[in-house]
């Protein structure tokens, strides 16, 4: 191939041609080849991947979500339902201008800055063909709108599902809990399967202590879809299984009574139905709208929860700590009597003081003021007009050990084992815990202080309602229990075999000592007696919200509202066949006969009224 | 000589040239586009989700190609070898035009509006530059010296660079690829052939930095890693390989693909048309397809080898290669082993101005292999 020939050679020139279209015969074939190995390569060696990404991209198996389980008080009133919610989806992919779209779909209906915000933050994370949600729950009349102006809203849609609904609001909003968003850190360890189609979870309360079997069980459809992820037909589809249904012993009757005569005070109330150790009413004062945290609390809402002095959020019922006062004078008369420390005849002169050897200060009384309880104080007396001097002396002799011993088969100082999540413990104080907690040892001061339930000792409100459960039923040891059927399953009582062994006369004399704290005319509780149709026995108790010095007195006039006694009641009636217990607790109510006591009766009332039968047949 | 009787061997394979006594038809030519034709109405039945309206335009289009093709072979290939400058200066003329009056889609300025139809000049370039090529070369002294080089390569860049700037991409590089043809049959020296080579090294990175758009570019290195890019750019090449390599030996069957059918396939009764075929009708399918090509581009050389004169020789052998570069380059890109480029599957493909051009330039083959032997 020689250029620059100087004279036009055809022959040669049809040689040369050849030549050249020969090589680029060859380069063809070569090319050719190149192009069948290629298709080789992705047909036949790597046909298996090829033709299982191409079913994964045509088949696709979407969650079923499955519906929550619903919760129902004892008279199958539903108090935690699903209810459809709409929501404003977009899949960006569709939209021929997103922005807009988004323009358009704000003068349509109400979409705020933070919404398209929190649109474009979920935008990023999803693929340009699927749904990103826009705005939650959607109004009947938003909905309508859209409708309306759908031809213009193309890649805009409203798709329904289920959501958390408590109909009653804030009224079981500490015992229930809510659902809430599944966040980050809980993705981490759930069962991805298993949430597959739910987004949300238990957050507090039964919610969370029965998310298992609320949750239900995911189903699965296999979707045939295209590019766009619309889904063009359906193949096959194992229907979800619905959660569990929950039954509870709660009584909304009783719940919403006990709510209302809070009014703006502030403490807890636990009534439990002493046959069962199921819990008739569970208050925490106050509470707040458990519906605002289904889909997503706003900062501003949260910040006012959470901020607040009157800590809505705080269950008092089950996590509120309070030295439960007098309120264990019964249980430790009732160790004093079994174990002969005292007698029904044994009486003291009390003046207000109580010495004890080798310590200067004296205890005092709370009416120390007017000398004391004065002569002849009983045991009975000593509860029905609550004498500490009488338990200083008692509680000394009895020691700590017993008084411990017997505190904790009462319920206290251990978590009862209620089903709900974040129970405390309280503090039955005894040698053993100073010297692990503080690193001390035990001192007759201790126990001095504790005998009256103050020092050390600390106790929830449930413990309290648990304890008086006990002493109503003579010593049965029954764990309490919110939910009485699953699924319409009656759910077993939990009943120690073992029953607090106590003499059946000692029982009487304490009930009998706690009716006349109700029903005599020195009774601290006297107040709430008048018009009963039935007998409540019951003890109140003060708590010091902070310590004053033994020299001086206290007086709610100097001291700030939040600094005043909190006042506690345990009631159970009726007092000769006890059905309902209670314990309950107002924060800076100063006194358990005026503030506490009449609360306890406006519930025991309400259960008297719809349970006539027990009141009547028993007497 | 020994290569003569090599030559003269090629030259006579008996039969193969039998013009027809009132048209001047070439049969297996014929016989072949028609087949490839009706394979092409086949998978585009599928691609385009069973509309028979694409079908049935595509149907007129090849007919029209088809007559269109017959007519242009009734003329004398001298014909066309003395016109084919005036035809290059007018298809010169409307791609300026096209710059300025040009409508267009998807961001390229292609067409001329005409009024009753859309005009695509650098379609007609993809015929009138080697025709122009094989005029001028052919009536020189072979191999060609270097002013005729010169020209030669002026009259392709020109045209070349015309539809990059529309932009083009994949037509520029066709018109390109067949000015190139041209010179190299016409035997351009190793010398050239040599600094063409060392001169297309160093304009690749003069290219990526100061000719290619961004999105071109972005072909490029989603070719390199389609995996980087899965939701954008490289969309199209995974849905597409993946399409083939489920085809596997035999194929889903027609109207069967379900990458095509649910939509998995972007442009997939266009340029992506071939993953259709291969997905439906497996490797099988892409091999007997791949054979009528060839027995095509194998009729073609053996015109160009017959050609009585040395347009027509350089004429044919340029056409039939560059109807391989377009077979290549499409099943390259939509295979992944090129960049994404506008390139149609000849006579599978949707598009009728594609047809149309391709039954053109087989229109001059005939008119060549037909052409009454002088010797």
């Amino acid at each position: 191939m020689k250029d620059g020939a100087a004279f036009s050679d055809p022959a040669r020139e049809r040689i040369m041609f050849a030549r050249r279209l020969l090589v680029t015969a060859v380069a063809t074939l070569l090319l050719t080849a190149v192009l069948i190995a290629r298709y080789f390569d992705l047909q036949i060696s790597r046909y298996e991947d090829f033709a299982t990404q191409s079913n994964n991209n045509r088949v696709l198996v979407r969650p079923v979500a499955p519906s929550r389980g619903l919760i129902y008080d004892r008279n199958s009133k539903l108090i935690a339902d699903n209810r459809p919610s709409y929501n404003l989806t977009i899949v960006p992919e569709r939209s021929e201008d997103l922005e807009k779209l988004l323009v358009d779909l704000g003068e349509i209906i109400s979409i705020s800055e933070r919404d398209i915000q929190r649109f474009r933050k979920r935008l990023k994370q999803r693929r340009p063909f699927e749904k990103t949600s826009l705005r939650f729950n959607l109004s009947e009349e938003e909905r309508a709108a859209l409708a309306v102006n759908g031809h213009r809203l193309v890649g805009a849609e409203t798709s329904a599902r289920l959501k958390r609904y408590y109909p009653d609001g804030e009224l079981f909003s500490h015992v229930i809990g809510y659902v809430g968003r599944i966040n980050e850190r809980e993705s981490r360890t759930l069962d991805t399967v298993k949430y597959s189609g739910t987004d949300s979870i238990g957050k507090i309360g039964l919610e969370k202590f029965y998310e298992q079997q609320l949750l239900g069980e995911v189903g699965s459809e296999q979707v045939e879809t295209n590019a766009l992820g619309r889904v063009t037909r359906v193949l096959d589809k194992t229907s979800a299984l619905s959660g569990d249904n929950l039954t509870l012993y709660l009584d909304s009757n009783l719940q919403q009574v006990g709510h209302d005569a809070f009014k703006d005070k502030r403490g807890a109330l636990v009534a439990i139905e002493i046959d069962t150790g199921g819990v008739l009413a569970m208050i925490s004062a106050p509470s707040y709208d458990p519906n605002l945290f289904v889909s997503g609390i706003s900062q501003k809402n949260y910040d006012r929860l959470l901020y607040s002095k009157d800590r809505p959020l705080f269950d008092r019922a089950i996590r509120g700590q309070y030295p439960p006062g007098s309120t264990i004078k019964p249980m430790f008369g009732l160790i004093g009597l079994e174990h002969k420390i005292v007698t029904p005849n044994y009486k003291i002169n009390d003046n207000g003081y109580f010495y004890f050897k080798g310590i200067e200060r004296p205890w005092r009384d709370h009416n120390f003021a007017r000398g004391g309880h004065g002569h002849g104080v009983d045991l009975a007396k000593a509860i029905v007009e609550s004498c500490n001097i009488f338990f200083y002396g008692l509680g000394v002799k009895t020691g700590i050990d017993l008084l411990s011993d017997y505190g904790a088969q009462f319920g206290l100082g251990s978590a009862t084992g209620i089903d709900l999540p974040g129970e405390k413990r309280g503090i039955m104080p005894n040698r053993d815990w100073k010297k692990s907690s503080r690193g001390q040892s035990w001192f007759n001061g201790d126990t001095i202080n504790t005998s009256i339930g103050q020092g050390f000792m600390l106790a929830t409100p449930l413990q309290l309602a648990v304890m008086s459960a006990r002493i109503a039923s003579r010593g049965k040891v029954r764990t309490p229990q919110l939910v009485k059927a699953i699924n319409g399953q009656q759910q077993p009582i939990l009943e120690a075999q073992q029953q607090i062994a106590i003499n059946d006369q000692h029982w009487d004399y304490v009930h009998s000592a706690m009716e006349d704290v109700v029903h005599s005319s020195r009774g601290t509780a006297r107040s709430i007696s008048s018009g009963l149709g039935y007998k409540i026995a019951g003890k109140t108790g003060t708590a010091q919200a902070i310590s004053i010095d033994a020299e001086e007195k206290y007086d709610s006039t100097k001291l700030a509202e939040r600094q005043w006694d909190h006042a506690l009641f345990i009631a159970f009636a009726p007092a000769d066949n006890p059905k309902i217990a209670v314990g309950l607790i107002v924060e800076n109510g100063e006194h358990g006969g005026s503030a506490a006591a009449p609360i306890a009766r406006a519930v025991i009332d309400a259960y008297m009224q719809s349970n006539p039968s027990t009141a009547v047949a028993e007497r | 000589m020994h290569r003569n009787d090599f030559v003269r061997q090629l030259n006579s394979p008996g039969g193969d040239r039998r013009p027809s006594r009132i048209l001047n038809i070439d049969a297996p030519l014929l016989l072949i586009l028609i087949a490839l034709c009706s394979i092409g109405l086949t998978v585009l039945y599928s691609a385009s989700a069973e509309s028979i309206f694409y079908v049935k335009r595509q149907a007129t289009f090849m007919l029209i190609g088809l007559f269109a093709m017959i007519a242009i072979a009734q003329f004398p290939p001298r014909l066309w070898e003395r016109w084919s400058v005036l035809i290059y200066l007018c298809g010169l003329l409307s791609l300026v035009a096209v710059l300025f009056f040009g409508v267009g889609a998807k961001g390229a300025q292609r067409w001329l509006d005409l009024g009753i139809t859309r005009f695509q000049p650098s379609e007609l370039m993809k015929i009138a530059v080697p025709m122009t090529l094989a005029a001028y070369l052919g009536k020189r002294h072979l191999p060609p010296r270097f002013k005729h080089v010169a020209v030669a390569i002026i009259a392709t860049l020109v045209p070349v660079l015309l539809v990059a700037r529309q932009p083009d991409l994949g037509t520029s590089l066709i018109i390109f690829s067949s000015g190139f043809f041209a010179l190299f049959l016409a035997g351009l020296g190793l010398r050239y052939l040599l600094s063409a080579a060392l001169l297309a090294m160093a304009a690749v990175p003069t290219m990526w930095f100061y000719v290619m758009l961004d999105y071109q570019k972005q072909r490029v290195l989603t070719l390199l890693s389609p995996e980087q890019d899965k939701l954008g750019a490289g969309w199209n090449i995974m849905q597409s390989t993946t399409a083939i390599g489920s085809g596997g030996l035999s194929g889903k069957g027609w109207s069967q693909g379900t990458q095509s059918q649910l939509n998995f396939l972007p442009e997939s009764h266009t340029d992506f048309i071939i993953a259709v075929l291969a997905e439906e009708f497996g490797l099988i399918g892409v091999l007997g397809m791949l054979l009528l090509y060839l027995m095509l581009v194998g009729r073609c050389m053996m015109i160009s080898l017959n050609a009585q004169s040395m347009f027509g020789r350089i004429m044919a052998g340029t056409i039939s290669l560059t109807f391989f570069v377009y077979i290549f380059v499409n099943m390259g890109m939509v295979s992944g082993i090129l960049p994404v480029v506008g390139a149609p599957l000849p006579f599978i493909s949707y598009g009728g101005t594609a047809i149309v051009t391709l039954f053109l330039g087989f229109g001059i083959l005939m008119a060549i292999s037909t052409e009454p032997k002088r010797i």
